[in-house]
């Protein structure tokens, strides 16, 4: 029986296997950033070990960073933990893009812009948006701060081996429909831990054609469907992506002829068989909105706020408080839900086709008056990359603001934040209670959707717009 | 790392699916470099009204969990990010064991735990009880009908006892590399120093092609 991709990166990477069919893993690539890694580095200095492979780890700061005044971080705890990363960094000899620095950005972006993503490779971080790495067809997953302390005193893992499923994207997408909406439709259909305890392989005709952005965009929120990981298998669209640009860690010449080789042997076997399998069929996928407190309560931008009871995954009585919190009433059309707040970013979504495509639907129009709209490129490169586009000017001519690097209101440890019952739509990973502030309100969608209903100072079908 | 063999106290009970790790410890709570304190960010924007004051709605405020060491919620507890803060959180809040349900419907499972938390409890001394759907439905019953009803979890035994005035056990599967590692207390990073050499023989076999390094 053939393998699966999953099978053939974690087999090459098994140091020893252990009764219980778990293994200590080998780990090719450690990300760190300031949030989960400061105990860490502690724990380290506490029992006198080092770190085995800095030339495997690298650090950013992401999380904590201010992306309008740069000089100074004005939160004092912030700029604590900024400040530990810089001296363990320095200490322990890790390389450190950090405020200041042309590389830094949000740690999965940065990642594959810096080549130091590649196909077959081992990837984790402490950061459950990891996942996001697998687009490159590697085994990338998010690990607590314990795990990051192993993982940088022994540069292995001890795991579990998970099941694999093989999710396929069937038909192919509508103008104005992104991959966005093929992973908020998958978690809708298979619920927040529909994925719980697997590792997910996407493919398809659906998951061919989409650019590396896109399928980033896919992988990403793997977790938010419960899987630590997704994948897709490497194939041109991989190869060309590394090959271009200036990515000082991939292979180059006759180097990256040979890797491409060996990548190619890495997609899963036609007769290897998944634990189980699900279809997500994009000829009839409309553009996704959420409605509720997580990623799974999710519909159609041409449907309506569910009634308690019919939603999947959820007990009416968590459906109601999901309503209650949102201050949305069932029957209530999406489209007929005003905004008040636009957040273009994230891991998710912040990439440099993702501002294009956002800054495509806004070209020569006015954010509504009622709306304020930011706009946080994912990296430092993508920044500057946009800006020789005239990408930054076309944001803020419609009256948006234009950011430095960071995860910003995604999850808002910097001062980017929602106002209690503010409403936001937003191209990021979680629509948690609380998640952008305390008591402000997130709707998902896609960049060409949040673009949209920056304009119309509501959810609209950005079908409509193209 | 913290030993757990059995454990008795008082049960309370959380009646949310889904429960986050956002809101289980928001962010403003893991600014901190420290890996103690954590308990006073627990559930803080659920136990706390937007002016600071004790939600008295909030669950887990009620007299009758004060004290509480064994919690039980519904099914995908501490779904989200990846923060070990979420358990630490738990852990210095003062509970030593969370129960979930573990639900199998349409031929699917909807697991009482996510991944990344249930692995980051084990490395805490937090113990992950999954049971069947029907006996945490039955759990949440004679909480609710006895007040500071207490339970003792035995890994060893892997049981769930209720004292009641006749005691009720309920027997729990547990993976069993995460009962050794929690009845003995084990150190995982001085076990997987221990095979240092298989490491090293890895590392000679599968040199690194382009490491990273600042000057590039």
């Amino acid at each position: 029986m053939g393998k699966t991709l999953f099978e053939k990166i974690w087999d090459s990477h098994v140091v020893r296997t252990f009764p219980d069919g778990g293994a200590l893993l080998y780990i090719d690539r450690h990300l760190v950033h300031e949030v989960t890694s400061p105990q860490a580095f502690e724990g380290l200095r506490m029992a006198g070990r080092t770190v085995r492979q800095p030339g495997r780890t690298v650090a950013t700061m992401d999380h904590n960073v201010p992306t309008d005044d740069r000089d100074e971080i004005k939160d004092a705890i912030s700029k604590a933990q900024v400040e530990a990363l810089e001296k363990n960094c320095s200490e322990f000899g890790v390389t450190l893009y950090g405020l200041g620095d042309a590389r830094q950005g949000i740690v999965h972006i940065i990642g594959p812009e810096q080549g130091i993503t590649q196909p077959g490779m081992t990837i984790v971080c402490g950061d459950s948006h990891t996942s996001t790495h697998g687009a490159f067809g590697t085994i990338a997953f998010g690990i607590g701060t314990s795990e990051v302390e192993h993982v940088l005193a022994t540069q292995t893992l001890r795991q579990a081996r998970p099941g694999t499923c093989g999710v396929t994207f069937t038909g192919s997408l509508s103008p104005g429909v992104t991959s966005k909406d093929m992973i908020l439709r998958l978690i809708g259909q298979i619920g927040t831990a529909g994925g719980t305890g697997y590792v997910l392989e996407y493919g398809g005709e659906a998951v061919r054609r989409l650019s590396m952005e896109e399928r980033m965009t896919i992988c990403n929120m793997s977790i938010e469907g419960g899987a630590r990981a997704g994948m897709i298998a490497p194939d041109d669209t991989t190869f060309n992506y590394i090959a271009s640009g200036d990515r000082p860690f991939a292979p180059k010449g006759e180097a990256l002829d040979l890797a491409i080789a060996a990548w190619r042997e890495l997609p899963s076997d036609p007769d290897a068989v998944f634990d189980r399998t699900v279809t997500v069929d994009c000829d009839t996928l409309a553009p996704q909105v959420t409605w509720g407190t997580n990623p799974g309560m999710v519909v159609d931008v041409t449907g309506v706020v569910p009634e308690p009871g019919e939603v999947r995954h959820v007990s009416p009585g968590d459906a109601r408080k999901a309503l209650d919190y949102m201050g949305l009433i069932p029957g209530t059309r999406m489209t007929d839900v005003p905004i008040d707040t636009v957040f273009l970013g994230s891991c998710t979504n912040a990439r440099v086709e993702d501002l294009r495509r956002a800054a495509k639907v806004i070209k020569g129009k006015w954010v509504a008056s009622s709306v304020r709209m930011l706009v946080v490129p994912g990296s430092e490169p993508v920044r500057r990359q946009a800006e020789a586009e005239g990408l930054d000017r076309i944001f803020t001519a419609a009256g948006a603001e234009w950011r430095f690097a960071g995860c910003s209101m995604c999850l808002a440890m910097n001062p980017d934040k929602l106002a209690p019952g503010e409403r936001c739509a937003s191209t990021s990973n979680r629509n948690f209670e609380g998640r952008q502030g305390k008591g402000g309100r997130t709707h998902l969608v896609s960049p060409e959707m949040a673009a949209a209903a920056a304009v119309a100072g509501h959810f609209v079908d950005v079908r409509e717009m193209m | 790392m913290e030993r757990f063999q059995t454990h008795r106290g008082v049960v309370a009970l959380l009646d949310r699916a889904n429960v986050d790790t956002d809101q289980i410890i928001p962010k403003q709570f893991l600014k901190s470099i420290k890996r103690t304190g954590f308990e006073e960010g627990l559930f803080f924007d659920w136990r706390h009204l937007p002016d600071g004051a004790l939600n008295p709605d909030f669950e887990l405020n009620q007299e009758r969990f004060a004290g509480a060491s064994i919690l039980v919620v519904r099914n995908n507890f501490g779904c989200g990010s990846s923060r070990e803060h979420a358990v630490w959180a738990v852990r210095q809040g003062g509970y030593r064991v969370v129960v979930a349900p573990r639900i199998e419907r349409d031929g699917m499972v909807v697991p009482g735990f996510a991944d990344i938390f249930a692995n980051n409890a084990v490395k805490n001394g937090l113990l992950t009880i999954q049971l069947d759907e029907p006996v945490v439905d039955e759990i949440f019953e004679l909480v609710a009908r006895f007040p500071r009803l207490e339970a003792t979890a035995d890994l060893d035994e892997q049981r769930l006892i209720l004292h009641l005035d006749e005691e009720v056990a309920f027997h729990f599967e547990i993976d069993s590399t995460v009962k050794d590692h929690l009845i003995r207390g084990l150190d995982d990073i001085s076990l997987t120093l221990a095979r240092e050499r298989a490491i090293a023989d890895y590392e000679r076999a599968h040199p690194d092609a382009i490491p990273i390094s600042p000057d590039r």
